[in-house]
């Protein structure tokens, strides 16, 4: 049994004009079909308002489709007698960091998705604890989250899902609003997750060189899969996700006109170090 | 700039006080406020006095931070003693014009603002050594009964708590609204009340509607981690009377007991 499974979902947001009656529909999320098994790193992969987000809404039961059916391990999201299990197993961690703080010290944050599962305060100290290690923020334990960086906050949030022992994380857009040191704290984090503890990882991203790392990438542009596969496959196809929007890293574009002249450059590369260290190796081997 | 107001006037040391429960530090305050009033001659100022100088010792918070609550309430000290001297008939011992001071005039202001520092000082010590999180979950146990009458006790404390996680960043927002809206022209330091009050206007409205987004954020975020209302919720560090708790409420007790006594023999 896979762990999340779509069926043909589909959602639909409707336009009111100022008097509340209906100007229009946009359908956020058109008939996706995808699976995720257990101790994948997925990325799903897409412009502003392709419907990314909607989609990831819908793994935690926060939204629920219109049309078609997802399954978290095995649970239908529609059936709201399982709602508590489901947001349980997937664990969401959001694109602002100061929103989705609760609590006025670290722990207390962390400790918010077990406290609200009535679980044990003895196991939920120990829970706290392991989390924390887990993403490197035990020494903030009995700080205040306002003096954090962002993507030190971001830390602590999913430190605070990964409280809950869920089996899946889904980061919608969780580095979004991060500096790029930030946004390696955090990507290196969940990968950690993912490889260690064998979390499954869904990484909703518009930023190219964040996928590279992923065992699938979807590629999503107005509520439609128009793309998947392994990072490397999507990468060789720049000129779909030019046409959908996403920046391609000039790198990528570069090493992809190289080797349509014939040079024998390797597939998926994103930064500019990437491109000369190979340039340099073909180099090398003349 | 501002310091962090998330701890409010929480000193952070480790003293017998700090490590007390938060609803044996709020009920002990509130009966030594009762207890100020209770006080009517030298004996009972005395013994308040020594047992607010107790608390302080043993609080282990310097006294400066004692007295910086006082500052705020300077004025009203100094006018309850000028009014209180001025206004109370009996032995004049000064008259200057047709102003009289009198001594009952006298020794009814020591006895006003003596109250008042007693006040004060009495909670200072409890704010001192509480963080706004102990305190609001302190509130919240002592209240819990009130559910029964179908009082939202939980999210009262809940919403308290949560406001007190945001201020630092409303107010790191509205720092950046007014530098924003100063940019596009808007005088905040014309000297005119009616223009001040005016460009206020393009600050609060962009702040309010930022807090809205982030109440709406923080509401999606609280219910993907499983909130759904207090019932089943169970705590990190539940509060449990430990045995100092219970000598603390016997040590309030015997002083409560003691300015009755004292205001009976005297």
């Amino acid at each position: 049994m896979s762990l999340i499974s779509t069926d043909k979902v589909t959602y639909e947001y409707i336009i009111r004009d100022k008097n509340g009656s209906v100007e229009g529909i946009n359908r956020a999320v058109d008939e996706v079909d995808m699976t995720v098994e257990q101790g994948e790193f997925i990325a799903i992969l897409g412009s502003n308002g392709s419907g990314k987000s909607t989609l990831a809404k819908h793994f935690n039961a926060l939204l629920l489709p219109l049309e078609g059916t997802v399954y978290i391990d095995g649970y239908d999201t529609a059936d709201s007698d399982h709602l508590w299990d489901i947001r349980q197993t997937t664990g969401m961690v959001f694109q602002n960091p100061d929103n989705q703080i609760i609590g006025t010290l670290v722990e207390e944050d962390v400790a918010f998705g077990p406290e609200n599962m009535g679980v044990k305060s003895k196991e939920i100290k120990e829970r706290v604890k392991n989390s924390l290690e887990s993403v490197g923020m035990e020494k903030y334990r009995y700080k205040s989250p306002s003096k954090l960086s962002g993507g030190q906050k971001q830390r602590i949030a999913i430190a605070g899902v990964l409280a809950m022992k869920p089996k899946c994380i889904v980061l919608d857009e969780s580095t979004a609003m991060l500096d790029p040191a930030g946004r390696k704290e955090v990507l290196n984090a969940v990968m950690e997750l993912n490889r260690k503890d064998k979390i499954t990882v869904i990484l909703i991203t518009h930023f190219m060189e964040e996928v590279i790392n992923a065992d699938k990438v979807y590629v999503i542009d107005k509520g439609k899969i128009c793309m998947s596969g392994p990072p490397r496959l999507i990468f060789s196809n720049a000129e779909i996700l030019k046409e959908i929007g996403l920046s391609v890293p000039y790198a990528t574009l570069l090493s992809n006109e190289l080797r349509k002249r014939g040079i024998p450059l390797r597939d998926g590369i994103v930064s500019n170090e990437e491109l000369a260290g190979n340039i340099c190796q073909l180099l090398q081997t003349i | 700039m501002l310091r962090d107001i998330t701890l409010g006037q929480f000193y952070p040391i480790d003293s017998i006080l700090h490590r007390l429960d938060p609803r044996v530090k709020i009920i002990c305050t509130f009966i030594y406020m009762i207890s100020v009033f209770l006080v009517r001659d030298v004996w009972g100022y005395l013994a308040a006095t020594l047992f607010l100088a107790i608390m302080i010792i043993i609080s282990k918070v310097p006294f400066k931070y004692m007295i910086r609550g006082l500052k705020g309430i300077l004025m009203i000290m100094i006018l309850t003693a000028v009014i209180n001297v001025f206004t109370t008939p009996g032995k004049v011992l000064l008259s200057i014009g047709v102003i009289d001071i009198t001594l009952e005039g006298i020794k009814v202001a020591v006895r006003m603002v003596l109250r008042l520092i007693f006040l004060v000082m009495g909670s200072s010590i409890m704010m001192l050594t509480t963080t706004p999180s102990r305190l609001t979950y302190g509130l919240e146990r002592i209240f819990k009964p009130l559910e029964r009458f179908n009082l939202p006790v939980h999210e009262i404390a809940m919403m308290i708590s949560i406001a007190l996680g945001f201020i630092p960043i409303l107010v790191d927002e509205l720092d950046k609204i007014i530098k924003a809206q100063s940019v596009r022209g808007v005088d905040f330091n014309n000297r005119k009340l009616s223009v001040r009050i005016k460009n206020m206007i393009p600050v609060l409205v962009p702040l309010f509607v930022s807090a809205f987004r982030r109440a709406g954020d923080l509401a999606v975020a609280m219910e993907a981690r499983c909130y759904h209302g207090g019932g089943k919720r169970t705590g990190i560090n539940p509060l449990r009377y430990d045995r100092r708790d219970h000598i603390a409420y016997l040590v309030i007790f015997i002083y409560l007991s003691m300015i009755i006594v004292i205001g009976i023999i005297f």
